[in-house]
């Protein structure tokens, strides 16, 4: 890679090693090409920038040490009689999945803290796309030409929730069987082809003998095989595409401002790697994560209390908990809605992720690129329904913690189960509300700052007595920051009645298009945004106010 | 879901020609872009001794990873894997992994902090603006494209040759099937088997913690027994599967104080047995209230009436426990009437 200062035409020999090697492999695969484009590429900067980071240096860390760890794991149920070092369950049957992460956790040196990293890392991996799903949501960044790489993104998030499901249920330990048992419960809910469903998954009856082994190539090599090429496709694209940026001054929509890949960000994002896996690393060192030798081997009828599966499965328990348990008879047969509708709203909710950047472009009609990124509060009800979505989702996380939400607040569990169930309707419809109305607030701030310029906190007194504050006036750098975003206008329907007075039909999709576009940014939607008159106006005259 | 019918004029103007051209301080509009602020100094840029200083400090980072990294290996090589220390506010823990775990930490953290401090202080830090390309292709392109594509359809004939297009399409929906066929095998069908548990007539209940058969006088007001088929032990070949159906409780309950008529019927001098696995998703119930005689299964809090037919109180469940029928043999052993009268466990479509 020394070979950025080549200028000279190329004399084979006598040149530096470096660059022969680099002759050599461009003479091959073309390199030089791809490092044009890409070496010196420009990166915008902005702190939220590093969340997608975090999701690449925990897989990266995640497959690291699972490699590791299938050195040492036997994916088996085969019954053995524990003989380790760990005392407490010397001569208990288990399975050797069990025992064998018994063996990782004591008896390989340095296999705990791997262990540890690998969970710690997994748990990390899930929040930190949550939290950079959340970022790229707020701030527009899914709009054209975007959306396939909101859907590699969404793809990365659902399966790395079973890619964690499937992993932590490997140790065969009684929390996790526990976990595996009430996938199957929901499983056996599905109409018509539950009981065929769980009888294949599981080789026969729960828990049979083969489920370990069948998770384990789910969990090395089926879904992760598919996440490594979709994180390779989101990267393909996120280079391809270019970074989004903020609006501020010289930043278009039309180039990208920021400091070259080498050798900025080769430091900072390479750098950026190891401060994630140092942490990591760190935090395994202090902090036990799932110690299955304090719950022991599975066993269907143990079970522990306060049984919880990782947080990003929380939800998903949150739903289950929290569903009334209707049960249909009929014909023979049984509709096993209590758990059924559970399973089927975990879909939904999770695809309406999926489905968001669509249904936007479909309301706004707008087929642009959009390389500027929005502050959330000039997207009221985009932001309002992000933030609905994640009340539902964290209402449902509580519900899926009911018990422990219970014990520690001396609360009774009935009376969690009922918050949860009618916040899982309210609280969303109100969080909508409040957040759009703050939306409008900010909106409103902005633009009496842009008016009316920043309060300075100093009073001065006039000739004839009277305090004002003086307000002093905005950069031009912040006016064009603080208007730069775009504003759309309600679309409509237009006349009904052609120029020949001809009646058009107006279809469904239209009208509902209209009133959708109307929410989205009508009058009770945004503040419109100062105009260059009325700015003139105001600070033409009489300067402060 | 034509999103042509909105008109252009509908959206809003571009930014770049609503504000006018970048860089161009417009006295006529205060909202314009001023373009790229000049890029200001750091002290490293500037005065070379606090450059120095910047270097030293990546230089010592960088150093302390190197030691740390050599404690990881002294730490791995010396301390016994079974030593445990007590560490404030930790407690008691395993004195390897916290060993290792801090010296791997540094290590790396130390290398992370050591470049990002390189590139902050003592890198350009100069913003410089990239253009970016339309990614839609030309109309040229474009146009090149769908001309060669039609070239390319019309040489093979695909078209117009209708048979092979049917055939090739109608063989390559079939394929696949095979792939699913072979995935018959990955377990039996479920036929009868979530109807049915090792209970049976004349098998005797067996407590799961002393492994010998209950008596009446063992299952006091009170308690709660679990117990197990007679003949199931640990190390059967398929215990799991056994117990994850047969799995017992047994109270006992004043027969005046039980509400169910079948239920007291199918008990024995107020001894009542029922299924230990839940009926909403499968977990085994645990928690019993000896004066209510409710019990609650700890995963998802659903509440059963042991007094009145274990019907569901509270929380997810959609149906009552199964009874097991319970009488007493010649020898005085409690022991089973039957298997229970309807499958154990989480609902299914088949149930009914």
């Amino acid at each position: 890679m020394s070979t950025n200062e080549n200028t000279t035409p190329r004399s084979r020999g006598k040149a530096p090693a470096g660059e022969r090697v680099a002759d050599w492999a461009d003479g091959r695969l073309g390199i030089y090409s791809l490092a044009k484009a890409n070496m010196r590429k420009i990166f915008p900067d902005h702190w939220s920038f590093m969340l997608g980071e975090i999701c690449l240096y925990s897989f990266i860390i995640i497959i690291l040490t699972g490699v590791y760890l299938t050195l040492f794991f036997h994916p088996s149920m085969n019954e053995v009689e524990y003989h380790g070092s760990y005392v407490p369950l010397q001569g208990q049957l288990m399975s050797e999945a069990f025992s064998s992460t018994l063996h990782i956790s004591f008896d390989v040196r340095g296999g705990l803290l791997i262990r540890q990293i690998h969970h710690w890392a997994a748990v990390i991996f899930l929040a930190g796309m949550f939290v950079h799903m959340m970022r790229v949501f707020f701030t527009g960044a899914f709009r054209k030409p975007r959306e396939i790489n909101w859907l590699f993104g969404f793809l990365l998030f659902v399966l790395g929730m079973f890619t964690g499901f499937t992993g932590y249920s490997l140790p065969d330990d009684l929390l996790s069987g526990t976990g595996v048992r009430f996938t199957q419960g929901a499983i056996l809910s599905v109409p018509i082809v539950g009981t065929y469903i769980s009888m294949f998954l599981f080789g026969g009856e729960f828990p049979g003998h083969d489920f370990v082994a069948r998770f384990y190539s789910i969990h090395i090599l089926l879904l992760p095989g598919i996440m490594l090429g979709l994180v390779v496709g989101h990267l393909i694209l996120v280079f391809y595409h270019k970074h989004t940026q903020f609006a501020g001054p010289g930043r278009t929509n039309k180039n990208v401002v920021g400091m070259p890949l080498l050798p900025v960000y080769m430091a900072k994002a390479g750098g950026f790697f190891f401060l994630v896996f140092g942490a990591i690393a760190a935090l395994a060192g202090i902090a036990s994560i799932n110690p299955i030798w304090a719950m022991g081997p599975y066993r269907p009828d143990q079970v522990s209390t306060g049984a919880q599966p990782d947080w990003y499965m929380g939800f998903a328990e949150g739903l289950i908990r929290a569903m009334p348990g209707w049960e249909i008879n009929f014909w023979g047969h049984t509709l096993v809605l209590g758990v059924f509708i559970p399973l089927v709203l975990f879909g939904l909710f999770l695809g309406l992720i999926a489905l968001y950047p669509f249904i936007e472009s479909w309301v706004t009609g707008d087929k642009r690129e959009h390389h500027i990124l929005d502050r959330p509060r000039n997207a009221p009800t985009r932001t309002a329904l992000g933030v609905a979505w994640v009340t539902g989702y964290m209402i449902m996380l509580i519900g899926g913690g009911n018990d422990i939400v219970a014990t520690h607040f001396h609360l009774s569990i009935n009376a969690v189960t009922w918050f949860v169930r009618i916040g899982f309707f309210v609280g969303p419809v109100l969080a909508f509300v409040v957040t759009k109305r703050i939306c409008m607030g900010l909106q409103r701030r902005d633009k009496d700052k842009i008016l009316h310029g920043r309060e300075t906190g100093t009073i001065k007194r006039l000739p004839h007595g009277e305090f004002i504050e003086v307000h002093e006036p905005l950069s031009q750098e912040a006016l064009h920051t603080l208007t730069a975003h775009e504003q759309y206008k309600p679309a409509e329907i237009g006349p009904t009645v052609d120029e020949n007075g001809v009646e058009r039909k107006v279809k469904g999709s239209e009208k509902l298009r209209a009133k959708l576009s109307e929410a989205y940014y009508g009058e009770e939607s945004q503040i419109p945004k100062p105009t260059v008159e009325e700015y003139k106006e105001i600070t033409s005259g009489h300067g402060h106010h | 879901m034509s999103s042509q019918d909105i008109p252009e004029e509908n959206l809003p103007a571009e930014q770049d020609n609503a504000h006018g051209g970048v860089g161009v301080v417009d006295e006529k509009n205060p909202f314009a872009d001023p373009g790229l602020p000049p890029h200001e100094h750091r002290v490293q840029d500037i005065d070379e001794r606090a450059a120095k200083r910047s270097e030293r400090a990546v230089a010592f980072l960088f150093t302390v990873s190197m030691l740390a990294t050599i404690g990881f290996i002294a730490a791995y090589v010396t301390i016994p894997a079974d030593k445990s220390i007590f560490v404030f506010p930790l407690g008691h823990i395993s004195a390897l992994n916290f060993a290792l775990g801090l010296t791997l930490g540094a290590a790396l953290f130390c290398i992370g902090a050591g470049a990002v401090h390189w590139a902050r202080t003592l890198m350009s830090d100069v913003e410089v603006a990239d253009d970016r390309h339309a990614i839609e292709a030309s109309p040229e392109v474009r146009e090149k494209v769908f001309s060669d594509f039609r070239q390319g359809a019309k040489e093979s004939a695909i078209g117009r040759r209708k048979l092979i297009r049917t055939t090739l399409f109608g063989a390559l929906t079939l394929v696949p099937l095979s792939g699913v066929v072979l995935l018959r095998d990955l377990g039996p069908l479920p036929e009868d088997k979530l109807r049915h548990t090792l209970w049976a007539k004349g098998k005797l209940l067996v407590n799961m913690n002393t492994n010998e058969p209950l008596r009446p006088s063992d299952v006091a007001v009170g308690s709660l027994t679990f117990a197990k088929p007679e003949s199931l032990e640990e190390h059967d070949e398929d215990f799991q599967n056994e117990i994850a159906k047969s799995a017992l409780m047994i109270v006992r309950i004043q027969p005046g104080n039980i509400k169910d008529k079948r239920e007291l019927e199918w008990s024995h001098e107020g001894i009542v047995a029922y299924s230990k696995i839940c009926t909403h998703v499968g977990c085994p119930i645990s928690l019993y209230e000896q004066q209510t005689h409710h019990v609650l299964c700890p995963c998802h809090q659903s509440t059963f009436d042991l007094s009145d037919g274990a019907r569901v109180i509270f929380g997810p469940a959609g149906h009552a426990l199964p009874q097991l029928r319970i009488g007493v043999n010649d020898e005085g052993y409690l022991e089973a009437l039957g298997d229970f009268e309807e499958p154990v466990g989480p609902a299914f479509w088949e149930r009914g």
